[in-house]
C-alpha cells in the first residue's frame, strides 16, 4: 500500500468532494457526517507517513512515478522527505479539525463548504508530495480556486474585494514562478524538481530564477511589503478557511523556499540573502508593532501570522551567513530546523487561535476586542484554552510557539549579534499583543450583556481546542520526533546549499 | 486528375453534399417536422469526423498528399483540425437548436448556411495555394455575413452584418492584394512553388515583403487581432449568439490553418519579417484585449475582448516558427474553440424565452438557481484564466514554452502579467455566480440533450487538462515531433 499512500492522500479527498457534491444541499447532516469520514478515514490512512517513516535518510519515501504528459516529460511524480512529511501530516490533522468546526456555524451550502475544503485538503497535499514542478504547479495554482470560493461564498460582509485580491496576488506571484520553471525545463530538459538541485546555472539566472520564486513565495508567505492581501483574507474569510489558510497555506510558501529557491538557486540565495532576512527582521519588529495597535481579533492574530513567518524565512536564509561565519553547518541546521519547528507549531497555535475567536464569533458575531470584556467569568473552559494558546502564541516555554523560536534566535546569533536581538523583539512584542488581547478580551469585568449571556464551549469545541492544545504542548516538551523526522532531510539541504554550483 | 486523388476531398464532397441535400429536403419538409433538418445536419458533421478519420492516405512516412493540381493538401495537422472542427460544430448544433426554437428562428437556413460555412473551413484548412485560400476563406465569410443577420427583425444584427461585410471585404482585398504581389515576385500561386522561388532569388525583395505585409492583415483580420479587431465586439454584440458560437470557434482553426500554410509552408524564408509582424500583434492584442475586457459590463462584448487577448496567445505560438510553437498554437486554437463554444452554449442556457442574457447581471446567484451549471461555468472561467487543472492553462503553458526558447523571455513575462488581469473579468463572472444573490428564481431549464452537450464540454475542459497528454501528443505529431 506505500507505493500508493500518497495518491490515495490527495485524491480520496477530492473524490470525496464529488461524493459530498453528490449529497445535494438539501441533506446537509449526510453531507457534513460523510465529509468527517472522508477526512478521518484520509487522517488514519495518512499516519504511516509518521509511523513508517525512514529517519535516517534525506532520500524521497513513499515514491511513486508514473509518465503524465510524454511529450513534454511531466511525470506524476510523488515522494516525502522530512521537510513535506510533518507538513502533510499537519494538513490531514487540520482536514478533520475544520470540518467539525464548521459543524454548526455553516449553514448555506453546506455540502459545497464540506467539498471545497476537502478538495483543498487533497491539492494541499499534492503540492507538499509533487516532486515534478509542473504537478506542484498545478497543485499550487488549483489550490486557489477552493479557497477563492470558501472565502467568497462564506465570508464576511467584505468578502469580495478579499476573495478577488487574495487570488490576483497569488496569481500574480505565482505566473513569474511559471516562467522560472518552464525556463529551468528547456535548460534541463526535466521537470524533477531533484534533478534541477544539481543543475549548475550561472549567477546572473540564478538572481533571475530566485527573484522569481521570491515574488511567488512571498506573497504565500506572506513577507512585508506583499502581506497586505492576508489581512484582508483572514478576515472576511470563515472561521474554518482562516484556519486552513493560516495553519497551512502559509506553510507552502516556506516550503518553496525550502524545496525550490535554496537548493536550486544556492548561490543567488547567498549572494541576495540580506534581501530575505531584511524583509523578515522588517516582518517580526515593524508588523508586530503594527499588531498591537489592532482593535479586530481576527486581524490582530492574521499580523501576528505574518511577524512569525518572519522567523520562518529567517530561520532559512540566515543559514548562508552562519556558513560564511563558522565554516560549519551545524548552526545553519539549527536555524533551518527551527524555521521548520516554528512552520509545524505555529500551524497548529495560529489555526487554534482562528478557532477560538471562531467560537467567539459564532456567539457574539462580533470580532471587536471592544464588545468582549470577562468573558472567563461566564466562559472558564473556554478562558483556559484561549489564554493557553495566546501564552504559547507569544512563545512560552513549554509550548511548541517557544522551540522553534528558540532555535531560530541561538541560530541568528552566530550569523549576526542584531539580527538576534531584532528577532528577540518577538518575544516582547508577542508577549505584549498577546497579553493585552487577554487582558481586553477575557479578564476584566463584564460590561457587555451579550457576554454575560454566552455559554461555555461544548463538547465538540472542546475536542477541536483540546486536540491542538495537546499537541502544542506535546511538541513544547518533547519536540524531538519532529527534529529527528527532519535531521537527515535538513543535512541533506545544506550539504547541497553550501556547494557553489555556478558554471 | 483522377479518382483516387478525387477521394482525398472526400470529407469535404461529403458536406458540400449534404449541405446542398439539406436544402433541398427542407423543402418539402412542414414546419413541425424541421427537427428532420437539425439530424441531418448533426449527421452530417458526424460523418465528415469520421470519413477525415478513415482516411488512410499516408504510406511509407509519407507526411502529406495532394491532390487538384497540388492545390489541395491533406496532412495530420489538417485532419486534426477537421475533425476538431467537426466536434466543435456538433456541439454548435446542439447549442443553437435550443436557441434557435426558443427565439422562433429555427429555419433549415441556419444550417445550409452554417455547413456550407464548414466546407470553406475545411477547404482553408487544406489549402495549398493562393488561389485556395482565397476560396476557402470566401467561402467562410459569405455564408457567416448572412447568418450574422439571421435574426432581420433585429436592427443591431443587421448592423453587425453590414460592419462585418464591409470590413471582412477590405480585409480581403488586402489579402488579394498581397497574394498578388507574392504572385508576381514568385511567378505561382502554390505554395510551395512560393517557398522554392523564395530560396532561390533570397527573401530581400522588397516586394515580397510588401506583399507578406497585406497578407499578414488579412490573417490578422481573420483572427481578429488588435488593432484589425474593430469587428468583433460589435459582431459578438450583435449577432444572435447562436451564430456567434460558429464566429467565435471554427473559423479560428481555419485562421490557424491559413497563417500556418502561409507563413510557414510559402513564406517560411521571411521569417524575420514576419516574426517582428506577429510580435507586435501578439502583444497589442493581448495588452488591450485583457484591458478592454474589464470594462465590459455586455458578457458577448467581454467574451469578444476576451478571444482577442486569447488570439495573441495563438499569435505568441506562431512567432517562433518552430515546429513545437506551431504545435503550442494548434493545441491554444483548438482548446479555445472548445472554451468558446461552452461559453456560449452558457449565454445561450440563460437566455429565457424572447429575452437574450447579455448582461454579467444574469448570471448573478446562478449556484443558487443551478449549482450545476454553475460549476460548469466556473470550470470554463478559471480555464480561459489560465488555472490548472484546468485546459487553458496547459494551453498557455505550451505557447508559453515556444515562446521563451525562442528567447523571448519580455515577451512572456508581458503576456503573463495581462494573463493575471485578464483573470480579473473572469473571476467576476464567478463572483456573480457564486457570491451574489440571484435576481429570478426561476429555475433554469435546458432540453437533454442541450444538457448532455454542455456536460460533455465542461468534462473535456476538466478531462482535456488533468489528461492533457493525448492531445498535446496529437498536436505535437501533427508537426513531426
Amino acid at each position: 500500500m506505500n507505493g500508493f499512500l500518497l495518491s490515495i492522500l490527495i485524491w480520496l479527498p477530492i473524490l470525496g468532494a464529488v461524493a459530498v457534491m453528490v449529497v445535494g444541499e438539501q441533506r446537509p447532516a449526510l453531507a457534513k457526517g460523510l465529509a468527517l469520514v472522508i477526512a478521518m478515514a484520509a487522517f488514519l490512512l495518512g499516519l504511516p507517513l509518521f509511523f513508517a517513516f525512514d529517519t535516517t535518510t534525506a532520500a524521497m519515501q513513499f515514491v511513486e512515478n508514473k509518465p503524465w504528459i510524454e511529450t513534454f516529460n511531466i511525470n506524476y511524480h510523488l515522494g516525502v522527505d522530512g521537510f513535506s512529511a510533518p507538513l502533510i501530516l499537519l494538513t490531514l490533522l487540520f482536514g478533520w479539525l475544520v470540518v467539525i468546526a464548521g459543524w454548526r456555524s455553516i449553514t448555506k451550502n453546506v455540502n459545497q463548504y464540506m467539498a471545497a475544503f476537502l478538495v483543498m485538503e487533497g491539492l494541499m497535499i499534492g503540492v507538499f508530495a509533487a516532486l515534478d514542478a509542473l504537478l506542484f504547479y498545478v497543485f499550487f495554482e488549483a489550490m486557489l480556486i477552493p479557497m477563492f470560493l470558501v472565502i467568497g461564498i462564506w465570508g464576511g460582509p467584505r468578502r469580495v474585494y478579499a476573495t478577488i485580491k487574495f487570488f490576483l496576488y497569488t496569481f500574480l506571484g505565482s505566473v513569474f514562478m511559471l516562467i522560472g520553471l518552464i525556463y529551468l525545463y528547456i535548460q534541463s530538459g526535466t521537470w524533477e524538481i531533484l534533478a534541477w538541485h544539481e543543475l549548475p546555472l550561472a549567477l546572473d539566472v540564478q538572481k533571475w530564477l530566485f527573484m522569481a520564486f521570491l515574488v511567488a513565495f512571498a506573497v504565500k508567505v506572506p513577507m512585508f511589503p506583499v502581506h497586505t492581501w492576508l489581512p484582508d483574507a483572514h478576515v472576511e474569510a470563515p472561521t474554518g478557511g482562516s484556519v486552513v489558510l493560516a495553519a497551512i497555506m502559509l506553510k507552502i510558501g516556506g516550503y518553496g523556499f525550502i524545496r525550490f529557491s535554496l537548493p536550486i538557486t544556492p548561490d543567488a540565495s547567498a549572494a541576495l540573502d540580506w534581501l530575505v532576512i531584511g524583509l523578515s527582521l522588517i516582518a517580526v519588529v515593524y508588523i508586530g508593532f503594527v499588531a498591537l495597535v489592532q482593535q479586530d481579533m481576527k486581524k490582530l492574530i492574521a499580523y501576528s501570522s505574518i511577524s512569525h513567518m518572519g522567523f520562518v524565512t529567517l530561520g532559512l536564509f540566515i543559514a548562508f551567513s552562519i556558513y560564511r561565519k563558522t565554516g560549519g553547518v551545524s548552526g545553519a541546521a539549527l536555524g533551518v530546523e527551527g524555521a521548520m519547528v516554528q512552520m509545524i507549531s505555529h500551524g497548529f497555535i495560529s489555526g487554534a487561535l482562528f478557532l477560538t475567536v471562531g467560537v467567539l464569533y459564532d456567539r457574539v458575531h462580533s470580532r471587536m476586542i471592544k464588545d468582549y470584556g470577562g468573558v472567563a467569568n461566564t466562559m472558564p473552559w473556554f478562558a483556559l484554552f484561549a489564554v493557553f494558546f495566546l501564552m504559547a502564541n507569544s512563545g512560552l516555554p513549554g509550548t511548541s510557539g517557544f522551540v522553534g523560536e528558540f532555535m531560530v534566535i541561538l541560530a541568528a546569533f552566530q550569523a549576526n549579534f542584531w539580527f538576534a536581538v531584532l528577532a528577540a523583539m518577538i518575544l516582547i512584542l508577542g508577549a505584549a499583543y498577546n497579553l493585552w488581547l487577554a487582558k481586553r478580551v477575557i479578564y476584566g469585568d463584564v460590561t457587555n450583556h451579550e457576554v454575560r449571556n454566552l455559554q461555555d464551549i461544548n463538547s465538540r469545541e472542546a475536542l477541536v481546542l483540546g486536540v491542538l492544545a495537546a499537541a502544542v504542548l506535546f511538541f513544547g516538551l518533547w519536540p524531538q520526533p519532529l527534529v529527528d523526522m527532519m535531521q537527515a532531510s535538513v543535512d541533506h539541504l545544506l550539504q547541497h546549499i553550501v556547494q557553489a554550483k555556478v558554471i | 486528375m483522377n479518382g483516387a486523388k478525387m477521394i482525398l476531398a472526400a470529407p469535404e464532397i461529403w458536406v458540400l453534399a449534404m449541405a446542398c441535400v439539406i436544402m433541398i429536403v427542407d423543402l418539402f419538409l412542414r414546419e413541425e417536422r424541421r427537427g428532420i433538418i437539425h439530424m441531418l445536419a448533426m449527421l452530417t458533421v458526424i460523418f465528415a469526423a469520421i470519413i477525415t478519420l478513415r482516411g488512410d492516405y499516408l504510406i511509407d512516412g509519407v507526411r502529406s498528399v495532394t491532390a487538384f493540381s497540388d492545390s489541395f493538401i491533406r496532412d495530420p495537422m489538417g485532419d486534426v483540425l477537421k475533425v476538431f472542427s467537426c466536434v466543435i460544430m456538433g456541439l454548435i448544433f446542439i447549442y443553437s437548436k435550443f436557441y434557435l426554437r426558443s427565439f422562433k428562428m429555427f429555419r433549415a437556413d441556419f444550417f445550409t448556411l452554417s455547413l456550407f460555412a464548414l466546407l470553406g473551413v475545411m477547404l482553408l484548412i487544406s489549402a495549398n495555394s493562393m488561389l485556395m485560400i482565397y476560396l476557402g476563406l470566401e467561402l467562410i465569410s459569405l455564408p457567416v455575413y448572412a447568418l450574422v443577420a439571421f435574426n432581420r427583425a433585429s436592427g443591431r444584427g443587421t448592423e453587425a452584418a453590414m460592419k462585418y461585410f464591409v470590413l471582412g471585404s477590405m480585409a480581403s482585398g488586402m489579402l488579394l492584394y498581397g497574394m498578388s504581389m507574392i504572385y508576381g515576385a514568385t511567378g505561382s500561386l502554390l505554395l510551395p512553388e512560393i517557398a522554392k522561388a523564395i530560396q532561390l532569388q533570397g527573401a530581400n525583395d522588397i516586394l515580397l515583403t510588401f506583399g507578406l505585409v497585406f497578407v499578414v492583415v488579412g490573417i490578422a483580420f481573420k483572427f481578429g487581432a488588435v488593432p484589425f479587431h474593430m469587428w468583433i465586439p460589435d459582431v459578438y454584440e450583435g449577432a444572435p449568439p447562436a451564430v456567434t458560437l460558429f464566429i467565435s470557434s471554427v473559423p479560428k482553426l481555419a485562421a490557424f490553418a491559413m497563417a500556418y500554410r502561409f507563413l510557414s509552408s510559402g513564406l517560411g524564408d521571411l521569417h524575420v519579417h514576419w516574426q517582428s509582424m506577429l510580435a507586435s500583434l501578439a502583444l497589442l492584442s493581448i495588452v488591450l484585449g485583457n484591458l478592454a475586457a474589464i470594462m465590459q459590463s455586455n458578457i458577448k462584448r467581454m467574451l469578444a475582448y476576451s478571444t482577442i487577448s486569447h488570439m495573441g496567445f495563438v499569435f505568441l505560438g506562431l512567432l517562433p516558427g518552430s515546429a513545437f510553437g506551431f504545435g503550442a498554437s494548434m493545441y491554444y486554437v483548438i482548446v479555445y474553440g472548445i472554451m468558446s463554444v461552452a461559453s456560449f452554449g452558457m449565454v445561450i442556457l440563460l437566455s429565457a424565452r424572447g429575452v437574450e442574457a447579455e448582461h454579467l447581471d444574469d448570471f448573478k446567484g446562478l449556484n443558487q438557481r443551478n449549482p450545476f451549471y454553475a460549476a460548469i461555468m466556473g470550470l470554463v472561467m478559471f480555464s480561459m484564466a489560465g488555472v490548472p487543472p484546468m485546459v487553458g492553462f496547459f494551453a498557455k503553458l505550451m505557447v508559453l514554452k515556444a515562446v521563451i526558447e525562442a528567447g523571448m523571455m519580455w515577451l512572456a513575462i508581458t503576456a503573463v502579467v495581462f494573463a493575471v488581469i485578464g483573470a480579473f473579468y473572469y473571476l467576476r463572472i464567478v463572483k456573480y455566480m457564486y457570491f451574489d444573490e440571484p435576481e429570478t428564481k426561476t429555475a433554469i431549464t435546458a432540453p437533454v440533450d442541450f444538457g448532455t452537450a454542455l456536460t460533455v464540454n465542461g468534462a473535456m475542459i476538466l478531462g482535456l487538462g488533468m489528461f492533457s497528454s493525448s492531445l498535446i501528443a496529437i498536436c505535437m505529431t501533427s508537426f513531426g515531433l
